[in-house]
């Protein structure tokens, strides 16, 4: 049995002025100690999968159809109270922003102690906080600093806080969404390296949302890219690299600077992502392909398996081609 | 700038503010129509005798004087010392000592003041979190419409209301005065009747004085809860948007800790804030509020004397009043610090 089985989920934003599809029929799956990487441009829907595979998504999102199933078990049906045993015991979230995820009137130590005490409830107060000291002292700070607040930590800091809080109780799957956006370059390459340790040390699986494909094809197992809530190719990260089908996967892999060739020219994507609210007919990348043919502007192209666990949605890859 | 000196220029700030509220009062007074003389003798005395009295009030110098002898009256050490309030002057209408009678009921106002802070934030704290936590329910439009009536509904109506119903009809509660008539009042420590007959033991004295207190309290605390409501509400919408609060929840912590130590406890300092500065307001509703209850504090006093054109009455009450609410916001900043980690002390 998979650590965790998506199948068909669809979730909407139901807003006052339309509703907003953020993620459409989306269907994977992940092994135990498996890195899959999503990838996306902004508004793609990257966040709304990620939360809702521990039922999080913000209002006023509603999960509309679809599974996400959790050992077996499927967290859309289950009762609220029972989703926080699987919430930070099960499955971790690791936010964008390490600036605004902590609370800003808690020290840290109250956060790792509420964490470790609603969890394993038979743990007293001062032997949580041993935990977490040690818990500290592997992300490289300082013991001591447990009793600070969150605004005396720098951002890098407070994301390895973050990072701290969602391995300290050894859950089975990260959810890590964009974790390094927010910080410079250098801290960047350090709070992933620091995550890939860990991850490697617990044997946890891991799903890294970015919107950079070079940071997942170089950290993850798999890739899913996703485009206006669609997925539109999945595949190994050595198969995507080497050979990617879809149109838009193409794209970003050209648009992805490379050292060795100097002077290349980045081939960025013509256009912008569709507006959510009103999507084009058909295909949903239409517009912006240069491959595009008379189907693509009627039909929606189906996810088509071609072979080697390599999914694209697009319809170069129909058997037979079109019938228009 | 440290805590220290922050509160010392807040102390010294208000000192200006005061003497401009002082100032103002005194002009509006003299300006506004109606003589003090007049109105105390009710055109029943001589011209002779009209003018001694204005010669003993000192009515009979020129404005600015006047002006200045009150001010020198505030600043006469001597006389706190002697008397322990300042020299805010003799009263137009009873010739008594105008900060004696404000001492005395000052603290009627305050213990309803204090009481109906306590009923609207726990009504308004309580309501607004219900009202955030249910966002565009049928519960959250109830709340919303609750805090609109009371908005609207004039605090005379629901005081007489209130004592129609508790007081005349089912005669639980008493519907004016501070205490029951045949009751000794407690000993005067604090002069809040409820803390001093608890100092004094005397549990009988302390639920009649809560008693009496009750239908004011709860009078004003409920049209003032309507905008706690509101602030409320506000303030947690926003704070259970931030990351920190869906961060809580992603480590799977109970609904009540993300509910109450992450969104309450940071949605409370700006509610705090503003609470402070509803204070004026809340004074504003003591003054109708007593006149409803023949509840002898401040507000009434102003009502009983802004009659009479009594002069030195009404600019001592005024200033009193002026006072609490500049300590009131000051109280709030201090608090505000001792909350906030981010601030630091
Ligand atoms: N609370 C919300 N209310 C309404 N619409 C929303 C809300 N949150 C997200 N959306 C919409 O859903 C779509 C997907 O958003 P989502 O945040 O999942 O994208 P993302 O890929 O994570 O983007 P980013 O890279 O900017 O984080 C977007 O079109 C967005 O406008
Ligand atoms: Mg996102």
């Amino acid at each position: 049995m998979p650590l965790l089985k998506i199948g068909s989920l669809t979730v909407d934003y139901r807003t006052s002025r339309g509703t907003i599809r953020a993620v459409e029929d989306v269907s994977f799956s992940l092994e135990k100690g498996e890195t899959l990487g999503l990838v996306g441009e902004s508004g793609s829907g990257k966040s709304t999968l990620g939360l809702s595979v521990i039922r999080l998504v913000p209002y006023p999102g509603v999960i509309v159809k679809g599974h996400v199933k959790i050992d077996g078990k499927d967290i859309v049906r289950l009762p609220e109270h029972e989703l926080r045993f699987i919430r930070g015991r099960k499955v971790a979230y690791i936010f964008q922003d390490p600036m605004t995820s902590l609370n800003p009137i808690k020290k840290i130590s109250a956060h790792f102690a509420e964490l470790i005490r609603t969890h394993e409830p038979n743990v007293k107060e001062a032997k949580a906080l041993e935990r977490a000291k040690t818990v500290l002292k592997d992300l490289g700070i300082r013991p001591e600093r447990i009793n600070d607040y969150p605004h005396q930590f720098s951002g890098g800091m407070r994301q390895r806080i973050m990072i701290g809080l969602a391995t300290a109780l050894n859950p089975d799957l990260v959810i890590a969404d964009e974790p390094t956006t927010a910080l410079d370059v250098i801290v960047q390459a350090k709070i992933l390296d620091l995550l890939e340790s860990l991850r490697n040390a617990y044997g946890m699986a891991l799903i890294l949302i970015s919107h950079d494909l070079s940071i997942i094809l170089e950290r993850c197992d798999r890739v899913i890219i996703l485009y206006a809530g669609h997925m539109f190719e999945h595949a190994s990260s050595t198969e995507l690299h080497r050979n990617p089908r879809h149109p838009y996967t193409q794209g970003l892999l050209q648009s992805i600077p490379n050292i060795e060739l100097a002077d290349q020219k980045l081939a960025a994507i013509p256009g912008s992502p569709p507006n959510m609210l009103n999507l084009p007919r058909g295909c949903r990348f239409w517009p912006r392909c240069s491959y595009v043919m008379k189907i693509c502007r009627t039909k929606e192209p189906p996810l088509i398996d071609i072979g080697h666990n390599h999914f694209v949605r697009c319809f170069k890859y129909s058997r037979g081609r079109a019938k228009s | 700038m440290g805590l220290r000196s922050y509160i010392i220029t807040r102390i010294l700030l208000t000192i200006p503010t005061l003497l401009l509220l002082l100032s103002m009062v005194f002009l509006v007074m003299r300006v506004l129509p109606g003589d003090p003389v007049a109105l105390h003798f009710e055109k029943k005395a001589t011209p002779e005798q009209m003018e001694t009295m204005r010669r003993l009030l000192g009515l009979d110098k020129p404005l600015w004087t006047q002006y200045i002898d009150y001010l020198w009256g505030l600043v006469d050490f001597g006389y706190f010392l002697e008397h322990g309030y300042p020299n805010l002057g003799k009263s137009m209408q009873t010739y008594e000592e105008v900060g004696g009678q404000i001492f005395s009921a000052f603290p009627a106002t305050l213990e309803l003041a204090i009481y109906s802070m306590i009923i609207a934030s726990v009504i308004g704290i309580l309501l607004g979190v219900v009202s955030s936590k249910s966002y565009n329910s049928i519960l959250d439009h109830l709340i919303r419409g609750f805090g609109t009536v009371t908005y609207a509904i004039p605090i005379f109506l629901l005081g007489m209301i209130f004592q129609l119903i508790f007081g005349v009809y089912l005669r639980w509660l008493p519907t004016g005065l501070r205490l029951n008539p045949a009751v000794d009042p407690p000993a005067s420590i604090t002069g809040l009747y409820t803390i001093d007959s608890l100092l004094e033991g005397n549990l009988f004295k302390f639920f009649e004085s809560l008693k009496a207190l009750l239908l004011p309290s709860l009078t004003l605390g409920i049209i003032l809860s309507g905008m706690f409501i509101r602030m409320a509400r506000t303030n947690m919408l926003e704070t259970l948007r931030l990351d920190f609060v869906t961060a809580a929840k992603a480590r799977g912590l109970k609904e009540s800790t993300v509910t109450y130590g992450y969104a309450l406890r940071n949605a409370f300092l700006p509610i705090l804030t503003m609470m402070g500065l509803q204070f004026a307001i809340l004074l504003g509703g003591a003054i109708l509020t007593e006149t409803t209850f023949s509840w002898p504090g401040l507000g009434r006093y102003i009502v009983d004397r802004i009659n009479f054109r009594d002069y030195t009455a009404i600019q001592g009450a005024v200033v009193m009043f002026g006072l609490f609410v500049t300590l009131v916001s000051l109280v709030v900043d201090i608090l505000y610090a001792y909350f906030d980690p981010r601030i630091r002390l």
